[in-house]
């Protein structure tokens, strides 16, 4: 996903020379060609994420469109303040492009799991927040938040789901059907959908289909999508490569109570321990935390069977 | 502009602002009001008619707490009727107690929480200077703000990056929220740490007119940022909030109100 938001940026700086990329000295290696091609529109702030968030607001007020990068927490924990005050309350074209969502930097321990990003990130106003599962929704993704007002948080990880490039048209906000179904919907965002596409087509195997929704604006979420999912399947299963608390999940959870929507059967997969202490890959924890293929399809036959076809 | 009927309506003004209101930080307001009356009466080039000509100084007040006095001299320069001052901190006024920006022209940041200030002055700077325009970006830092990491992150980078169009000015009035600077977190040597960081540093009488216009007046051209410690008296102007640590947070009402207009009105 990073080289493809790499590439994708450096496509969009050609064609807007305000365009901004700051990076809290990280990306090694990564944003070289970026650097050497558009010399003035890059720069490295340093490891001083306040700074860098406090400088990309300052950019915006003057109306630059600005992404600052930086991995896993760091361009967004560190400086939440900034992002809220100076970024999001001024309603500026910032957007935080966080390399390594969820268990992405697995082995490297607890301070590299981004596993509470999307809750804290949703909870700020006029923050839109978006987590894409392949390749080509990490280059419409950008290429959407670059042009939209406002402040973005883009959430890239190490894996993506290895999708077929379709024939549509991105929205921030309208989640994509990636599988047809009526026994029950599968919702999910960021790379994990690899795990949840490998579930859907196990199940299938078993006789059943299950609908499967990208929904990779966790912020504004799609709530038509998941009414259509409700009053069309009957139930609901979440997977995201974060806590249970705040995500993809709980938003999902907040539309159908609200709404009223029919769901008879609902469950979040997602980091129901707490902080991560085993060391292994972003596969292994995957496992570990039960969030896998194997997790994900065992979960949803048993929400099927629960229900009832 | 007579600067020094500036700064006298600026202190009238927040005094009565803060009183009504029932706000705090009038001491801070006091503190700062020469600075904020010398450069928006002689040296911002700022334009009422058209708050965000492109072309303006940009202005931060990164002590945001004292923000009563930027609406003061918004209001005196022509940004915004001076009536809607005594709205300040009543119910459903635009003038918060911290400096916001939403339905007030001229205010170029909203602040609050401290040590935000500089680092959006340094996007500004740069930006302005990349693309190779000419207006500068002043900030007003407090000496308490001088506590914040985020700060020093941003002296490290608008050192590093030369950003000649860069303006600090430190209010030191050597007292803040709790107790002294000295008896919280030392700053001193204070203006060594500024130059060891790569800034050209002057100190002034933050209270003297002409001092403090002649200092921004010959700020040189260089390749250094540059940082102005203006050194005042927290509740300058009224005798019994001078150097008083109690009127950071204090309002005056009743008695008091009156003493410290009478003295602000000699």
């Amino acid at each position: 996903m990073r080289d493809c938001f790499i590439a994708t940026l450096t496509e969009l700086a050609g064609k807007d020379p305000r365009l901004m990329l700051i990076t809290g000295d990280l990306g090694f290696g990564v944003l070289d060609k970026f650097e050497k091609k558009f010399p003035k529109q890059y720069l490295n702030a340093g490891v001083a994420e306040q700074n860098m968030t406090g400088i990309a607001s300052g950019l915006g007020l003057e109306g630059w469109t600005v992404f600052t990068y930086s991995i896993a927490n760091f361009p967004i924990l560190r400086c939440l303040e900034q992002i809220r005050n100076d970024a999001a309350y001024h309603d500026v074209n910032v957007n935080i492009a966080s390399i390594g969502g969820g268990f992405s930097y697995g082995a490297l321990g607890f301070s590299h799991h981004a596993t509470e990003d999307l809750a804290i990130m949703r909870a700020l106003p006029n923050v839109c927040v978006v987590a894409p599962s392949d390749l080509w929704e990490v280059s419409e993704a950008t290429k959407a938040l670059a042009s939209s007002h406002g402040v973005g948080y883009l959430r890239l990880d190490k894996s993506h789901a290895k999708t077929d490039t379709p024939n549509e048209k991105f929205i921030l906000g309208k989640a994509r059907k990636l599988r047809e179904g009526n026994h029950l919907t599968l919702i999910c965002c960021g790379g994990i959908m690899e795990e949840t596409l490998v579930a859907a087509d196990q199940i299938k195997k078993d006789g059943f289909n299950c609908r499967v929704l990208s929904m990779h604006t966790i912020k504004p979420i799609d709530e038509e999508a998941i009414r259509s999912a409700c009053h069309e399947t009957g139930g609901i299963l979440t997977i995201e490569e974060h806590s249970i608390v705040g995500g993809l999940g709980s938003s999902v959870s907040e539309v159908i109570l609200e709404g009223g929507f029919d769901c008879s059967v609902f469950y979040r997969i997602g980091l129901r321990k707490g902080f991560s202490t085993i060391v292994g890959s972003q596969k292994h924890l995957r496992k570990v935390y039960e969030m896998d293929a194997d997790a994900i399809y065992k979960q949803a036959l048993s929400l099927i069977k629960k229900k009832g076809t | 502009m007579d600067t020094l009927q500036l700064a006298k309506k600026i202190r009238c003004h927040a005094l009565e602002m803060t009183s009504k209101g029932g706000s705090s930080h009038i001491a801070s307001i006091l503190s700062m009001a020469d600075i904020i009356a010398v450069l928006y009466g002689s040296i911002l080039k700022v334009d009422p008619k058209n708050p965000t000509w492109a072309g303006r100084d940009r202005f931060i007040l990164s002590k945001g707490h004292a923000g009563a006095g930027i609406y003061a001299a918004l209001a005196e320069r022509g940004f915004f009727p001076v009536e809607k001052l005594l709205t300040h901190y009543q119910d459903g006024s635009d003038l918060s107690g911290h400096v916001s920006h939403k339905g007030i022209p001229g205010v170029e940041l909203s602040t609050g929480s401290l040590g935000h200030g500089l680092s959006v002055a340094c996007g500004m700077a740069y930006g302005a200077k990349i693309e190779g325009k000419s207006h500068r970006v002043f900030v007003v830092l407090s000496d308490g703000e001088c506590d914040e990491g985020s700060n020093w992150e941003a002296i490290l980078f608008a050192a590093h990056h030369q950003l000649s169009n860069l303006v600090v000015i430190v209010d030191y009035n050597k007292i803040q929220s709790l107790k002294s600077v000295s008896d919280t977190l030392e700053l001193e040597p204070f203006a060594e740490k500024w130059r060891a960081f790569g800034w050209n540093v002057y100190e002034v009488n933050g209270h003297h007119h002409h001092e403090l216009t002649e200092v921004f007046s010959r700020l040189s051209p260089s390749v250094k940022p540059s940082c102005v410690i203006a050194h005042t008296i927290k509740g300058k102007g009224v005798s019994f909030m001078e150097n008083s640590v109690l009127w950071h947070y204090r309002t005056a009402k009743g008695d008091e109100f009156d003493k410290a207009k009478k003295e602000l009105n000699q």
